[in-house]
C-alpha cells in the first residue's frame, strides 16, 4: 500500500539524516590527512595511533564509566522521585518541586556549570571523580523524571490502589504494577540520561579535578589544532561496537520471542 | 497512598544541588563586587534592559520556537511509527535512534560544515547530478537543520514512550463506533499522547534557548545568542554577576513561556509542572 | 536489556578494580595542564621515564577555561601553558609562582628576542615555550590582487569569501590595526572607530569562524581567512595552494608560556619539567609535532630545512617589525564586549 510505502521512505529519510554524519566522520577516520578539507588517500595509521594514545583511552574509560554511574544512578533515583512526586497533591508545593526540578534543563550548561562549581568551593570539596560525578547526576535525574511523569499520567491510577487492596504491600505493588507500566518511561529516562553524561563538556570541565578528564574535554581542548582523526578512528570503533551489541541483544531477543511462542503452543 | 514519601529523597538532593546554587546565582545577580565586598545592586539587571540584550533574548526565543515546533511536526510521526513496530523491532529502532547522539557534538557538526559546504559532499551529489551549487552553510536553515538534529530524539523519545502504551482496545472501539483513521488519530491517540508531547515540548524548547554552539559554528557566528551572552560574561568578560543577572532573566522568561503552552495541556490530570 | 546493563555493569566495577589495583605506585606525580595536542606525546613518556615519575596531563581548550580552572582553587597543576594576557592577568593577581632560574639552566637555549617581554618583565614567571603571529592566509588561486594589507578583508570584489575570527580580541584588533591604532588601545574613540569598520564589513563576511577555519581554507570553502601562523603552517601543508602574511600595517604577535601556578604540589618537579621541555632535542621534537614555532633557537637549528627557514613559521625582523603583544585588558574588556555585541547584532 501507498501508506505502507510513505511510512518506510520517511523512516529511511530520518534515519539518513541522523547518521550522514555519522558516516562522514568513519569515512575520515581512514583518510591520510590530518584535516579534513579533502579527501587524500586511505590509511589505517589512525587505528593504529589510536592504540598508543594512552591519554584518550584514559579519557574514554572515564567517560564510559561516569555516564554509565550517573545514568543508572539518577535512573533509579529519579524513578522513585518522579513516582513520589506523582503522588502529591495538586499544589504550590508540587508545581515548586516541578519547577525546581527544571532548571537545570532549562539553564545554559554555563550557569549549571558554575553555580555546581561554586556550590563545591563553598563546601571545601575538593574536586575530582566525585564532584564530576555528582555534576552528572545532577543535569540527568530532570531528564529522568520528565521521561516518566507522562507515564505515571497516563498509567490508569487505580492499578496499584486495587493491587493494595488485593493484599499487596506499597513495596510491592511498586515493583510489580507501577514500574512495569511505566518502564518505557524509565529506559527512554536511562537512555537520555547516558546521552547526555557521555557528550557533555562545559559542566564536566569546571566540575572535575586533576587526572580525571572525559572525551568531550579531550575533543573540544583539541579544536584549537584541530581535531586529531585519531578521535574519528575512537568515534568509528565505539560506532562499530555499539552496532555489534545492538545485533547481539537483537538476536537473544528474537531468540526469546521464538522461544516463548513455541512455549505456548505446547 | 503513601507513595509521595519516595519524593523525599530527592528532595533533599534537589535542595543541596539545584536550590542553594540557584541561590547563589540569584546572589551573584544582585550584587556586585565593590571594595573587596559584595554590595547589593539591580544595576546588573537594568543592564539587562538595553534594546540589544533584548534583541538577543527575542532572536534566541524565536530560534528556540521554530525549532520546538519543527522537531514536533518531523519527530511525532517517528514516535507513532516506531510505536506501532514489533516489540523486538522497536527497541532496536529506539536505540537506533538514540546511538548517532553517542558521538561527540562537536565531530558531528563539524561533519555537517564537510556535508553542507560550498565543495561539501551534498554539493558534491548536486553538482554530479548537474545542478549549480547550493548555498547550504552558515545561514538560518542551516542553523534550523542543526538544531533539529541535535533535538530531534528528545522529541521522539518521549512521544514514543506514551503511544507505545495507548491501550489498543480503544482505538479499536473507536474503529468499531464508525471512526476513519483520522478521527481516530485526532479524537483518540492524539489527545491520549499530550503528556508525551507535553514533555517533549519541554525538553527540546528550553535547552534550545540557551543554545548557541550551533548557531555559531552552523550560522557562521552572524548573530549573538542569549546562552553565548552569558559563557562570554562569565568566561571572557569575568563579569559573573552580569551573567548571573542574564540567567535569571532567561529563566524568568522561559518559565513563563512554558507556563503559557502547559495552559494547552489537560487541567484535569494535574499539572506536569509549571505554575 | 535489563541483564545486559547488569552485565555491563559488573565487567565495568571489574575494570576499576583491576585498574586501581594497578595504581599503587607510590611515584612522584606532575600535574600538567596544557592545551589540546600542544606537546609531542613521546616527551611526556620520556620524561616519565627518565625522572621516574607519572605525569597527570589534562587539557584545556581557552585561557579563559584554564583561568577559571587554576583560579577557583580546589586543583593543584603544577605546569601550565597560559598566553601572553593571560599571563599577565595571573600575575597581577598573584596566582603565579615564581621560577627559580638557577634550576632552569636551559633557559639560556631561549633567543633573547622572546625574553623579557612586557607582560612578565625578566621572565620572573614565565618561560617561552611556543610562539606566532596573526595573520591573513588566502588562497592564491582564488584571489588575484596583491595581498599584503588588512585592506583586502574588505574588499568588495571578495563578498562571500572571506572568514574572520569570532573572537573579540582578534577581530577588533585587526580593524584597530587596519586604521593605524593599536590593538591594545583604550581609546574609547579608536575602538568606535573599529566597531564601525566592523560593521561596515559585516556584509562581506561569510562567516565568522572559530578552529574550523582551517578545513574550511583546505578545502577551498572561502578566499581569505584570518589566521594564527601555526594554523597557517599546517593548512598550508594540506592545500599547496595557500599562502600566508603577515600584513604592512602590523599584527599580533603571540606565545605561549609555561607557568607555575601558586597552588602546584611540586615545584621543584614543575622546574626540572621545564628545564627538561628546553633541551634542544625535546623543544624541536615539541615543535616538530605542532607545527607551531620554537622560540629555543638551539631547538630551531635541529628542524628540518623546510620548517627552520619558513617564512610562515620563522618569518624575518621585517616582516614582524610592526606586530604587538596582546596586553590584558581587564579594566576595558566590558567595552570590548559592547562593541562586539553591537557588530554581531548589526543587520
Amino acid at each position: 500500500m501507498v501508506k505502507n510505502i510513505l511510512k518506510k521512505l520517511y523512516i529511511f529519510l530520518m534515519f539518513l539524516f541522523l547518521y550522514a554524519p555519522i558516516i562522514v566522520l568513519i569515512v575520515y577516520s581512514f583518510n591520510d590527512s590530518r584535516s579534513r578539507g579533502g579527501w587524500k588517500g586511505f590509511t589505517l595509521r589512525w587505528y593504529a595511533e589510536l592504540f598508543t594514545n594512552s591519554d584518550i583511552l584514559t579519557a574514554l574509560y572515564y567517560t564510559v564509566l561516569i555516564a554509565v554511574l550517573s545514568s543508572v544512578i539518577s535512573t533509579i533515583v529519579g524513578t522513585f522521585a518522579a513516582i513520589g512526586i506523582h503522588g502529591m497533591k495538586n499544589g504550590y508545593a508540587k508545581k515548586t518541586v516541578l519547577n525546581l526540578n527544571y532548571l537545570p534543563v532549562l539553564n545554559p550548561d554555563i550557569v549549571t556549570a558554575v553555580s555546581l562549581m561554586t556550590l563545591f568551593k563553598f563546601l571545601r570539596i575538593e574536586f575530582g571523580f566525585v564532584t564530576l560525578l555528582l555534576s552528572h547526576i545532577t543535569f540527568c535525574i530532570p531528564y529522568v523524571i520528565l521521561s516518566i511523569l507522562p507515564k505515571l499520567r497516563q498509567m490508569n491510577k487505580h492499578l496499584p490502589e486495587a493491587a493494595m487492596d488485593l493484599g499487596a504491600t506499597p513495596f510491592y505493588a511498586l515493583r510489580k504494577v507501577v514500574i512495569p507500566e511505566i518502564m518505557p518511561g524509565i529506559v527512554s529516562g536511562a537512555l537520555i540520561a547516558f546521552t547526555l553524561s557521555i557528550d557533555d563538556f562545559v559542566i564536566s570541565f569546571f566540575n572535575k579535578g586533576v587526572g580525571v578528564t572525559n572525551l568531550s574535554i579531550t575533543i573540544y581542548s583539541m579544536a584549537r589544532r584541530g581535531i586529531n582523526p585519531v578521535i574519528n578512528a575512537l568515534s568509528t570503533l565505539m560506532f562499530v561496537s555499539l552496532l555489534v551489541l545492538l545485533i547481539i541483544i537483537n538476536k537473544k531477543d528474537e531468540k526469546d520471542a521464538n522461544s516463548k511462542k513455541r512455549g505456548e503452543n505446547i | 497512598m503513601k507513595m509521595k514519601i519516595f519524593s523525599y529523597p530527592y528532595m533533599l538532593w534537589l535542595v543541596i544541588f539545584i536550590v542553594v546554587p540557584l541561590l547563589l546565582v540569584f546572589l551573584y545577580a544582585v550584587t556586585t563586587t565593590e571594595n573587596g565586598g559584595l554590595q547589593f545592586t539591580v544595576e546588573n539587571l537594568r543592564r539587562f534592559l538595553d534594546p540589544n540584550y533584548l534583541d538577543v533574548l527575542w532572536v534566541s526565543i524565536k530560534l528556540a520556537l521554530q525549532t520546538t515546533i519543527i522537531t514536533l511536526i518531523l519527530g511525532y510521526p517517528i514516535g507513532m511509527i516506531i510505536a506501532r513496530e514489533k516489540p523486538s523491532k522497536r527497541n532496536i529502532m529506539v536505540l537506533l535512534f538514540v546511538i548517532p547522539m553517542w558521538m561527540n557534538f562537536l565531530l558531528r557538526t563539524y561533519a555537517w560544515l564537510t556535508l553542507l559546504g560550498k565543495n561539501g559532499i551534498v554539493n558534491y551529489i548536486v553538482t554530479l547530478l548537474g545542478f549549480e551549487p547550493l548555498d547550504l552553510l552558515y545561514n538560518d536553515g542551516a542553523v534550523l537543520l542543526g538544531m533539529i538534529y541535535n533535538f530531534l530524539p528528545f522529541m521522539v523519545l518521549p512521544i514514543y514512550s506514551v503511544i507505545e502504551k495507548i491501550d489498543n482496545s480503544l482505538i479499536e472501539a473507536a474503529e468499531d463506533l464508525g471512526a476513519n483513521k483520522f478521527e481516530v488519530f485526532t479524537k483518540v491517540t492524539l489527545p491520549l499522547s499530550i503528556p508525551g508531547i507535553m514533555t517533549g515540548i519541554t525538553m527540546v524548547f528550553m535547552p534550545a534557548v540557551s543554545t548557541f554552539v550551533i548557531s555559531r559554528l552552523l550560522g557562521g557566528g552572524q548573530y549573538m545568542l542569549i546562552g553565548n551572552l552569558i559563557e562570554q560574561q562569565f568566561l571572557w568578560v569575568g563579569d559573573w554577576h552580569f551573567g548571573s543577572a542574564i540567567s535569571i532573566i532567561m529563566m524568568i522568561f522561559i518559565l513563563i513561556a512554558m507556563a503559557i503552552t502547559s495552559k494547552f495541556d489537560d487541567q484535569k490530570e494535574g499539572s506536569s509542572g509549571l505554575w | 536489556m535489563k541483564k545486559v546493563k547488569i552485565l555491563l555493569l559488573i565487567a565495568l566495577v571489574a575494570v576499576i578494580g583491576l585498574s586501581v589495583a594497578g595504581c599503587g605506585s607510590n611515584k612522584a606525580t606532575l600535574n600538567v595542564y596544557n592545551w589540546g595536542d600542544f606537546i609531542d606525546p613521546e616527551v611526556i613518556k620520556e620524561f616519565e621515564k627518565e625522572f621516574n615519575v607519572k605525569v597527570n596531563y589534562d587539557t584545556f581548550a581557552t585561557n579563559e577555561d584554564m583561568y577559571v580552572t587554576i583560579a577557583k582553587g580546589g586543583t593543584n597543576y603544577d605546569v601550565t601553558f597560559p598566553s601572553d594576557y593571560m599571563i599577565e592577568r595571573m600575575i597581577s593577581e598573584g596566582l603565579l609562582e615564581k621560577i627559580d632560574k638557577n634550576n632552569i639552566p636551559n633557559l639560556s637555549n631561549i633567543d633573547d628576542r622572546f625574553l623579557d617581554l612586557d607582560f612578565d618583565p625578566n621572565n620572573e614567571y614565565s618561560v617561552p615555550y611556543m610562539w606566532g603571529t596573526v595573520g591573513i592566509i588566502y588562497n592564491k588561486n582564488m584571489v588575484d590582487d596583491i595581498v599584503d594589507s588588512w585592506d583586502i578583508l574588505w574588499n568588495e570584489k571578495y563578498k562571500g569569501q572571506i572568514l574572520m575570527l569570532d573572537s573579540q580580541r582578534e577581530s577588533i584588533g585587526v580593524a584597530l590595526k587596519k586604521l593605524g591604532y593599536s590593538m591594545n588601545t583604550r581609546n574609547l574613540d579608536e575602538l568606535e572607530q573599529a566597531k564601525e569598520e566592523l560593521i561596515k564589513q559585516k556584509p562581506l563576511v561569510y562567516a565568522y569562524v572559530g578552529d574550523e577555519v582551517k578545513e574550511l581554507m583546505v578545502a577551498e570553502e572561502a578566499a581569505l581567512a584570518v589566521v594564527w601562523s601555526g594554523d597557517a603552517v599546517a593548512m598550508m601543508r594540506e592545500n599547496e595552494n595557500l599562502e600566508y602574511v603577515i600584513p604592512k600595517e602590523g599584527s599580533n604577535i603571540w606565545f605561549d608560556n609555561m607557568v607555575i601556578p601558586k597552588n602546584a604540589q611540586n615545584k621543584e618537579l614543575a622546574e626540572e619539567f621545564i628545564n627538561f621541555m628546553n633541551r634542544p632535542e625535546i623543544a624541536a621534537k615539541n615543535a616538530e609535532y605542532i607545527g607551531y614555532s620554537t622560540p629555543n633557537k638551539a631547538a630551531k637549528e635541529l628542524l628540518p630545512d623546510d620548517m627552520k627557514n619558513s617564512p610562515v613559521a620563522y618569518p624575518s625582523d621585517e616582516a614582524t617589525k610592526n606586530t604587538e603583544i596582546f596586553l590584558d585588558i581587564k579594566d576595558v574588556v566590558s567595552i570590548y564586549d559592547e562593541l562586539w555585541l553591537e557588530v554581531k547584532s548589526h543587520r
